[in-house]
């Protein structure tokens, strides 16, 4: 079913296409960073992706390249999903932003952001969605301690840990 | 007839910034909007969630597969059950026993699902017919929620945060007189919605608090990635059970109720339609309620009897080893999704051999209709607010994580 689309992006985009899975009927698409906005554009426009399901963002510590961001992609018109992965280095974590294809990406990507530390270039709005405005670092990524506290106002007790 | 931005534009006045809650009466669930007013249209909208983020997905990666089924309660906490059930098929497609399920957990899980999908939608609708005015809907609403919150308590346990499934099927077997019980609380849930539906579809202030307000495209909706009654009630024909079947809804005959205006009145009549159509699948479903196990048949998921914890030695061992060190779960990746009264809930899930998930990631059905709010809104009055933002049903556990 969805091997079609993959078959028709594989042909467009030769150079883009990194890698090919599937996987519990999860059709996976490794796509290369730089092309990322030109290939979900495609996705939109000629292959019926309407919605863009789900975006998160991955941290595969201590694999390089890091961090993955993962795009879940849903084609009402012909039942289509597809999973798009784009890898993203340390050195230099940051992505084109897909807001100007999906609007719904808005939200998303500022949770990924802050989640995860992963710019969006191009993103209209780039602020901190769940978390306070205060709060430092990444806490999905797989450095940032699972016990660490950040308190917003001293507590009266310290805490021992 | 003087246009109201004639008006404001003689009077010189000014817009003005109101912060609606976190914390206020009228906003259920912890979510602040800062909404621009100009005299009481509202010109700009908002919205800052993440006051009941509690690091679920933090909180995952360092726990045990099965120490998860707990925490994914507390996701929707209006019908816990399906977020149950979408973890735990999540994870057994991860492992690759979806097949060996035995089919009395599948038709309890189908049965419970649906029996808490009319919770939720009971839940949502009474707050919003609450804040239009109407208090005798709430108590119409929470009455239905009244019997099947018995039911529910009578096969897990508990009356919101159940956790009853299992990887690899259910906690406990439905008691003796379920099928019976269950029967007695539909009959008694039909004249009650009935009465709900002589109450509200042709009141009149309902109608003029609800039509034509709160409008969003299909276009739109689908743009935003919306699923669920609220795009459904533009037209839209999308329901996960009937497009990607799970469980047993193939089995079962239903059909799915569309809105054409996509305003707040069609949100809440495929809301009600919906559930007449989940009160058909239980009766449906508990005809079909087949006898036997509800646990998968495989030592490496499931506990032992206690008997043989006590009297064997392979038994104390087996018990040890799930309760010390959980289940096993190959490397792999897996986005599971169910049909949730919301819209689609998925699971991301991630693993790399072990027993604990490199990632859980949750899509949470009303993070897109959030985000598409202040669309709703704009140009619309301050007292819009309140019934459109009650209708999206926004759960402060699902949305903010």
């Amino acid at each position: 079913m969805s091997e079609l689309v993959l078959n028709k992006l594989k042909a467009r985009f030769p150079e883009a296409v990194l890698e090919t899975h599937n996987q519990f009927g999860n059709e996976t698409l490794v796509v290369k960073r730089e092309a990322i906005l030109e290939v979900m554009r495609f996705l939109k426009e000629e292959c019926g992706f309407e919605s863009l399901m789900d975006l998160s963002g991955v941290d595969h510590l201590p694999e390089s390249p890091r961090f993955e961001v993962v795009y879940h992609l849903k084609s009402f018109k012909n039942g289509y999903r597809v999973r798009i992965k784009v890898r993203v280095p340390e050195e230099e974590p940051s992505v084109d932003s897909v807001v100007s294809i999906w609007k719904g990406a808005n939200w998303y990507e500022r949770e990924c952001y802050e989640f995860y530390g992963i710019k969006f270039q191009g993103h209209p709005d780039l602020r901190p969605l769940l978390l306070y405005p205060e709060f430092e670092g990444y806490p999905l990524r797989k450095d940032y301690p699972h016990k660490k506290r950040q308190a917003r106002i001293a507590l009266l007790k310290p805490e021992t840990r | 007839m003087i246009k109201i931005s004639d008006t404001t534009k003689d009077l010189h006045t000014r817009y003005l910034q109101v912060l609606l809650g976190p914390s206020h009466p009228a906003m259920h669930g912890t979510v602040m909007m800062n909404v621009t007013f100009d005299g009481e249209t509202i010109i700009d909208l908002d919205i800052d969630p993440g006051y009941l983020h509690r690091g679920f997905e933090k909180e995952c990666e360092a726990h045990r597969w099965n120490q998860i089924v707990p925490y994914t309660d507390r996701l929707n906490y209006v019908s816990s059950i399906i977020n149950n059930v979408c973890y735990a098929m999540a994870v057994e497609k991860l492992l690759g026993i979806e097949q060996k399920i035995p089919e009395r957990a599948q038709w309890l899980r189908l049965i419970l699902s649906e029996i808490s999908r009319i919770c939720d939608h009971c839940t949502c609708l009474a707050a919003m017919t609450m804040e239009l005015g109407g208090f005798t809907g709430f108590l119409y609403f929470i009455k239905i929620r009244e019997y099947l919150y018995e039911l529910l308590e009578s096969v897990t346990g508990a009356r919101v945060t159940y956790s009853w499934t299992r990887i690899g099927g259910g906690r406990w077997d439905a008691p003796e007189g379920f099928e019976e019980k269950t029967q007695e609380a539909i009959k008694k849930t039909r004249p009650v919605l009935k009465d709900i539906h002589g109450l509200f579809d042709k009141n009149r202030v309902f109608l003029e608090r609800t039509v034509n307000v709160g409008v969003i495209s299909q276009e739109n909706a689908l743009a935003y990635g919306i699923t669920g009654p609220f795009l459904r009630s533009t037209g839209f024909n999308y329901d996960v059970r009937k497009a990607h079947p799970y469980l047993f809804y193939k089995e079962v005959d239903f059909e799915i109720p569309l809105g054409a205006n996509g305003d707040n009145y069609d949100r809440y009549y495929v809301r009600m339609l919906e559930m007449e159509q989940s009160l058909r699948i239980i009766e449906q479903a508990l005809r079909r309620l087949p006898k036997g196990p509800v646990m998968i048949d495989d030592p490496r998921l499931a506990l032992p009897e206690k008997k043989e914890v006590y009297e064997s030695i392979e038994g104390t061992i087996n018990h040890l080893k799930l309760i010390f060190e959980d289940i096993y779960v190959p490397a792999g990746e897996v986005y599971a999704f169910v049909e949730s009264p919301n819209g689609e809930l998925g699971f991301y899930i991630i693993s790399k051999g072990g027993n604990q998930p490199w990632k859980c990631r949750v899509h949470p059905p009303c993070f897109p209709i959030m985000q598409a709010l202040p669309e709703l809104l704009r140009g619309h009055m301050l007292a819009d607010i309140i019934p459109t933002f009650g209708g999206v049903n926004m759960i402060g556990g699902e949305m903010d994580r």
